[in-house]
């Protein structure tokens, strides 16, 4: 049961910890914060990864688990990549502040 | 404990503790965009970590090599066009459907595992019951979430519309049988741990994403989106159950709950409750009653020559954006109007409602792009008090999030959504393509008002002309 009570023990642990992470966020970053942490949630890429390593050959869970893969990559990568065009548009209007003070 | 475990734990620590750290500085701008690499970062970590440990332990065979790289080449290479060519206007979309595809990921792991069970007890689970509810979670939460994703997405895309009937008190009946059969046969997997049911659970499960998202209206799709990021996370969670994983767990349970803040923070911009936008479908959703009340009367109509003039001799002016702007692309002309105003010494803000747009932020993002300083972006509350000094609102493709229904008619379904008060403004110039309601379906008070103009047209060409009017005004010009 040790891992049962340990995995319940993280599970727990970790709502509460997003629960507090993200109390106030300004507008202007619900739709970039909801990007990136869909992109997070693709972090079930580790599951299609072990499932692929552990499959000792099995064909079909190799190709479950590669078609798994790259439907979790496509959300990761393409995830983090949208959030970063989002805020890069924020960033480069500092630098423009900046430079007209 | 081997070298390669102590590793694999040192490891996944450490990404647990960036993708916190990256969550929380996500929601702060000076920190958003170094905190989206820092997540990055951490999950490009947490896969070193599973291969490394793979590696010092059981090893890893070439054919796994070979899939494990087809797979990561095609998602990601799908994932990075999209992510470069999708343009900013289609952001909610965009993350609908990436999202989607999160949930699908979550389905298809528990899926692989519980029709071939291959894995020889090197996945370390407690007990097969644990493992057969895991596995039934991740397959109901991630099948809900990846139809339910897909339809919002089409949707907002506007390749779906919701058909009459699911508008009906219907509806409730078949998502009841929809839920009843994916009970049952997440009952019947559990009891006989084998995999009779699982084809079962996964179409009523889908079927359920389906019909709770159907009706929903276009003006709640975010509040929706939202959730469903929160289900893609829960899926995830489940999914790290099922392959033994706490890295999992704990990231999936991050995103879960970060979600579920989030929806509640958008529930709370539109007055809504949770409840009322999964389960009350689209509001004004009964036509009839909208239909009766939704007979303009004394609309005053004016051209972009007039809206130019008034402009001219206006000193302060305050843009509304809302979706049409963003359907219409027009975030460039609007910059290059405010421009010319700003040239002539007129006080250019923008009023940004808290769920303008599709999302909260999107309009921020379609702002920034056109680059609009940061500072002229004003919120609701901020904004409220300063309207009765305003000489000219300009209304692009905003509806529902300027109707004074909320404030005055207690009867409207908008009652008591908090608004932006336009019409304390002298002059108020609502640009439109046509008569029709907002998202809401909800008839606009605001456009009867005697203060009020509607300027009909795509918002892009509406500016545009109303440029070329400024120009030829002479407003711009120094001196």
């Amino acid at each position: 049961m040790s891992f049962l009570s340990e995995a319940l023990w993280v599970l727990l642990l970790g709502s509460l910890l997003g629960l507090e992470l993200i109390g106030k966020v300004p507008p202007t970053l619900h739709t970039p914060l909801m990007s990136g942490a869909n992109a997070i949630s693709g972090i079930t890429m580790l599951a299609a990864l072990t499932l692929i390593i552990k499959a000792n050959g099995n064909i079909p869970l190799l190709i479950m688990g590669s078609v798994s893969l790259s439907f979790a990559l496509f959300n990761v990568i393409g995830g983090f990549f949208v959030t970063d065009r989002m805020l890069a548009m924020f960033s480069r209007k500092t630098i423009n502040r900046k430079d007209n003070h | 404990m081997t070298t390669a475990e102590i590793l694999k734990y040192a490891i996944d620590l450490v990404a647990v503790l960036l993708l916190a750290l990256g969550i929380k500085g996500l929601s702060k701008v000076r920190s958003a965009r170094e905190a989206n690499r820092l997540a990055a970062i951490a999950m490009a970590l947490a896969v070193v970590g599973v291969l490394l440990n793979s590696l010092g332990t059981t090893g890893i065979s070439s054919s796994s090599w070979i899939w494990i790289i087809i797979g990561s080449a095609v998602g990601g290479l799908l994932g990075l066009l999209t992510a470069q060519r999708v343009p900013m206007t289609a952001m909610p979309e965009t993350v609908a459907l990436f999202n989607g595809c999160g949930g699908m990921s979550s389905l298809l792991v528990a899926i692989g595992v519980a029709l071939f069970p291959t894995t020889t007890g090197e996945v370390q689970i407690a007990s097969g019951l644990v493992e057969t509810i895991s596995i039934v979670v991740s397959i109901f939460v991630g099948a809900i979430t990846f139809s339910g994703s897909i339809i919002a997405m089409a949707k907002l895309q506007g390749w779906l519309s919701t058909p009459s009937w699911m508008q009906s008190k219907l509806r409730h009946v078949f998502n009841i049988i929809f839920a009843v059969i994916s009970f049952i046969a997440a009952l019947e997997l559990i009891r006989s741990q084998g995999n009779n049911a699982i084809w079962l659970l996964v179409i009523g499960s889908s079927l359920l994403g389906i019909g709770v998202t159907l009706p929903i209206g276009g003006a709640d799709m975010p509040v929706v989106i939202s959730l469903l990021n929160s289900y893609s996370g829960v899926a995830a969670a489940a999914a790290g159950f099922v392959v033994g994983s706490q890295l999992l767990i704990v990231a999936g349970a991050m995103v879960g709950a970060a979600g579920l803040i989030l929806t509640q923070v958008m529930c709370n911009g539109m007055n809504r409750s949770l409840i009322s936008v999964l389960f009350g479908g689209a509001i004004g959703g009964a036509s009839s009653v909208s239909k009766e009340n939704s007979e303009y009367k004394n609309i005053t109509s004016c051209s972009t020559e007039e809206c130019a003039l008034t402009l001219e001799a206006a000193e302060r002016v305050v843009v509304v954006p809302g979706y049409g702007l963003a359907v219409a692309q027009a975030q460039h002309t609007l910059r290059e109007v405010t421009r010319v105003l700003e040239t002539s010494g007129i006080q250019v803000t923008y009023a940004i409602h808290p769920v303008a747009g599709r999302m909260p932020g999107h309009m921020n993002v379609l702002l920034a792009e056109a680059d609009v300083p940061y500072e002229q972006l004003k919120e609701m509350d901020v904004i409220n008090p300063d309207f009765p000094a305003t000489d000219v609102v300009l209304v692009l493709g905003a509806n529902d999030v300027v109707n004074p229904q909320a404030k005055n008619d207690p009867s409207s379904p908008l009652y008591g959504m908090p608004v932006l008060n336009v019409q304390d403004a002298r002059t108020v110039f609502v640009v439109k393509r046509g008569m029709n309601a907002g998202y809401s379906g909800i008839k606009n008070d605001l456009f009867e008002l005697a203060n009020t103009s509607m300027v009909f047209g795509d918002a892009k060409k509406v500016l545009g002309d109303l440029l070329v009017e400024l120009k030829e005004l002479g407003v711009g010009r120094k001196g």
